[in-house]
C-alpha cells in the first residue's frame, strides 16, 4: 500500500516540475540564491533556530498576503491593508479593556473591524463600480481617520490579551510557533477553497473575464464582495498576531506591510491582472520577501538604503517574468 | 448640436470643479475670522497650489489610463533635494533649481520607461518605484533640516502688486507652459487616445508609447515643481512617509473631484486644480467651525470616499446590465 503511494508520488514528481509555474520556480531559486548569499555573509544563517525565526516573521505577511492574493486574483487591488491590519490590532487591544468578556472576544471583535472595513471595499468595488484601487485607498483614509479619533492622537496604551500573545509567540507543538501553524492552516484552507470549491473557481473566472463569469449565471457581484470581506478580516486578523508578537498595537504598524504583501503575491507568479497564479508562488514570495528584509537587517543598511534596495529588487524580478504580454 | 454645447458637455467636470471650488471658498472666507483679505486668500492659496502640482502630474498619468502612486514620493524626494541645493548666489540658486526639475523628470522617465517598455503594471511598478524614490529622499535628509535661497521662496510664496498670491501666478504660468502645449499636442492626444482605447489608437497610426512616456515624464516633472514649492514654503527637506502617502492619495481624490475619469481618456488638468484647490479648501473648513484638528484625517477619508462614490451614480445611466462588467 505504502509503496503503491510512494510509486504514485515518484511517478507524478516529474510531471509536477514539468507542469510548475517557471514564476513559481524562480522565486523558489531566488529563495535559494538568498539564502546562499546569507550563509557566505553570516555562518549563523542556516541554523534552524534562525530559519524557524524567519519562517515566525514570515506568516504575519503570509496571513495578510493570503487575503492580498484572493483580491488579486480577482483582477483587483486591495490598498486598504495599511489600516485595516492597524484597526484590527488596534480594536483587538481595545476590547481587552472591556473586562474577561472583552478579553475573550478580543481577537474575534479586531478580525470583525477588519472584515467590516471589507466589506465597505466589497460594496463600492462590487455593486457601486468604484475601481478598487480608489475605494480601497478612500476606506483606508477613513479607517486612519477613525483610529485617529479614537486614539485621540496618542499611541494607545492598551497592551495585547494573553491569548494574542500565545497565538503569535506561544509553542503548541514544541519546536514549531503558533504563528507558523496558523499560517500553515490558513494557506490550507486558501489552497482547499482556491482548488476544490466552487467559490474558489469563481474566482479564477472572474479574474479572467468578469463578464464571461456573470453570463455563466454565476453572482459575480457577491463573489467579489466575500472575498473583500475576507481579505479585510485576514489583514485584522495579521494585525491581531502583530500586536500579539509586539505586545501592543501601534498606529503605523501596518504601514510596513502593503507593499511586501503585494510584492509577494506578485513575486510568487499571481498575475496582477487577475485570473491566474498559485498559493504555493505566494508562499514562495512572502518567504523571499522576509528572507530579503532579514539580509538587509542583518547587514545594518539604514532604512533608506532598504527601502532603496526593495523598490529595485521587486522591479528588476518582475521585469524577470511579471511582464504583460507584448501587445498585438 | 451648437458649438458652445460640445465645449460645454466636454467641460462639464471641469465647471463642475469649479462650481465647488468657488462654493467652498465662499463658505471658507465667510466664516473666517478675518474675511476675504488677500492674507486669507495667499495662505489658502499657498496650500492649495502645493496639491495642485501634484495633481496635475496624477492627471497626465490617470489620462492614459494609469495610475502614478509615487508622485507622493518624487514631491517628497525633490523636496529634499531641493533644500540642499536651492541655495546660494542666484547663479547657484538657478542651477540648483534647474537640476531639481531635471530629477523631476528623470524620475518620471524611469517610472514611464517601467511602465510602457517593461511592460509591468503602473500600480505596482510606481509602488516600487516610489520606494526607491523615498529611500533616496531618506538617504538625502535623515532628519528634517536643510535651507533655501530666501530672497526666492519669499518670492514666489509671497504676492504680486500686494493682491495676487505669486504662487497662484506660478500655477498659471505652468498650466500655460506645460499642460496647454502638451494637451494641444500631437503626444497629448495620444496620450488620451491610449486611455480612450488603446487598440484603437494602435490600430490609427497614433503613437502611444511616445504619448504615454510623454505623460509620465511631465508628470515626474509637475511633481519635481510640487517638491519646490514644498521647500519654498517650509524653508526645509523632510523625508515623511506619511506625508509623501497623503499627498499621493489626495492627488487622486482631487483629481477625482476635478472630473478626470480614472478609467482614462477623460478630464483635463485645469479641472484636477480646481478639484485640489477645492479639496484643500473643504479640509480647512473644520478649522473655521473650529473643530478639533483630530478630526480631520476622518473628515478628509468621508469626503474622499463620497466623492469616488459620486461616480456610481454613472451606473443610472447604463441600460444594459453588461456594461457593468468592463
Amino acid at each position: 500500500m505504502s509503496e503503491t503511494t510512494l510509486g504514485g508520488i515518484a511517478g507524478r514528481m516529474p510531471r509536477f516540475i514539468r507542469r510548475a509555474d517557471p514564476a513559481v520556480l524562480t522565486a523558489f531559486a531566488c529563495i535559494v540564491l538568498l539564502l546562499f548569499l546569507g550563509s557566505l555573509y553570516s555562518r549563523s544563517f542556516l541554523s534552524p533556530e534562525y530559519l524557524l525565526q524567519q519562517l515566525k516573521v514570515a506568516s504575519f505577511l503570509g496571513v495578510i498576503a493570503t487575503g492580498m492574493m484572493l483580491v488579486i486574483l480577482l483582477g483587483q487591488i486591495d490598498l486598504s491593508v495599511p489600516w485595516a491590519v492597524a484597526a484590527g490590532a488596534m480594536m483587538a487591544c481595545a476590547a481587552a479593556a472591556y473586562g474577561p468578556v472583552g478579553v475573550a472576544l478580543a481577537i474575534p471583535f479586531g478580525i470583525l473591524c477588519g472584515m467590516l472595513i471589507g466589506v465597505v471595499n466589497g460594496i463600492g468595488v462590487a455593486y457601486l463600480r468604484i475601481p478598487s484601487m480608489i475605494i480601497t485607498l478612500a476606506t483606508n483614509a477613513v479607517a486612519q481617520g477613525l483610529m485617529v479619533v479614537y486614539t485621540g492622537g496618542f499611541s494607545p496604551q492598551d497592551s495585547a490579551t494573553g491569548a494574542m500573545r500565545y497565538l503569535a509567540t506561544g509553542f503548541a507543538i514544541p519546536g514549531v510557533p503558533n504563528a507558523v501553524i496558523i499560517w500553515a492552516l490558513i494557506g490550507a484552507a486558501m489552497v482547499f477553497v482556491l482548488t476544490r470549491t466552487s467559490f474558489g473557481r469563481t474566482v479564477y473566472g472572474i479574474g479572467n473575464r468578469e463578464r464571461a463569469a456573470y453570463l455563466s449565471g454565476i453572482d459575480t457581484r457577491r463573489v467579489v464582495m466575500i472575498a473583500f470581506a475576507v481579505s479585510g478580516g485576514l489583514s485584522a486578523f495579521g494585525g491581531v498576531l502583530l500586536a500579539g508578537y509586539a505586545s501592543k498595537a501601534a498606529q503605523s504598524m501596518g504601514d510596513a506591510y502593503l507593499l511586501p504583501s503585494i510584492a509577494a503575491v506578485v513575486l510568487g507568479g499571481t498575475s496582477i491582472l487577475g485570473g491566474r497564479g498559485s498559493y504555493l508562488g505566494t508562499v514562495a514570495g512572502v518567504i523571499l520577501i522576509t528572507l530579503l528584509q532579514s539580509i538587509l537587517s542583518v547587514m545594518q543598511m539604514p532604512e533608506a538604503g532598504r527601502q532603496i534596495i526593495y523598490g529595485v529588487v521587486i522591479v528588476a524580478m518582475l521585469l524577470l517574468y511579471g511582464r504583460a504580454p507584448a501587445s498585438r | 448640436m451648437k458649438d458652445w454645447r460640445y465645449w460645454l458637455a466636454e467641460q462639464r467636470g471641469t465647471l463642475l470643479a469649479l462650481g465647488i471650488f468657488i462654493v467652498m471658498f465662499v463658505i471658507y472666507t465667510s466664516n473666517h475670522p478675518a474675511g476675504f483679505t488677500a492674507n486669507v486668500v495667499q495662505t489658502a492659496a499657498n496650500k492649495g497650489v502645493l496639491l495642485a502640482f501634484v495633481a496635475m502630474a496624477q492627471t497626465l498619468v490617470v489620462i492614459t489610463a494609469g495610475i502614478d502612486l509615487s508622485v507622493g514620493m518624487i514631491f517628497l524626494l525633490t523636496n529634499c533635494l531641493a533644500s540642499w541645493l536651492v541655495v546660494g548666489t542666484p547663479m547657484q540658486t538657478t542651477l540648483g533649481v534647474i537640476a531639481v526639475l531635471a530629477v523631476g523628470l528623470l524620475c518620471g522617465a524611469l517610472n514611464g520607461a517601467i511602465v510602457i517598455y517593461g511592460r509591468l503594471q503602473p500600480i505596482v511598478a510606481t509602488i516600487a518605484t516610489g520606494a526607491v524614490y523615498y529611500g533616496i529622499g531618506l538617504l538625502l535628509r535623515p532628519f528634517p533640516g536643510g535651507s533655501v535661497n530666501e530672497d526666492l521662496a519669499d518670492a514666489l510664496t509671497g504676492r504680486v502688486f500686494g493682491v495676487v498670491p505669486a504662487s497662484i501666478v506660478v500655477l498659471l504660468a505652468i498650466v500655460l507652459v506645460i499642460w496647454v502645449p502638451f494637451s494641444r499636442s500631437v503626444l497629448g492626444r495620444a496620450a488620451y487616445a491610449a486611455g480612450s482605447s488603446e487598440t484603437a489608437a494602435y490600430m490609427s497610426g497614433v503613437p502611444i508609447r511616445r504619448g504615454k512616456f510623454a505623460a509620465y515624464t511631465l508628470a515626474g516633472l509637475l511633481a519635481a515643481i510640487g517638491g519646490l514649492f514644498l521647500t519654498f514654503f517650509t524653508y526645509t527637506g523632510e523625508a515623511a512617509y506619511a506625508s509623501g502617502n497623503s499627498y499621493t492619495l489626495f492627488s487622486i481624490a482631487a483629481v477625482v473631484l476635478g472630473g478626470v475619469s480614472l478609467f482614462g481618456g477623460k478630464g483635463s488638468a485645469i479641472g484636477a486644480i480646481f478639484g485640489a484647490l477645492a479639496f484643500r479648501t473643504i479640509g480647512d473648513l473644520l478649522f473655521v467651525f473650529d473643530f478639533d484638528p483630530l478630526w480631520q484625517p476622518l473628515f478628509q477619508g468621508v469626503i474622499l470616499l463620497v466623492a469616488v462614490s459620486l461616480g456610481a451614480f454613472a451606473l443610472f445611466r447604463v441600460r444594459n446590465r453588461l456594461e457593468w462588467f468592463l
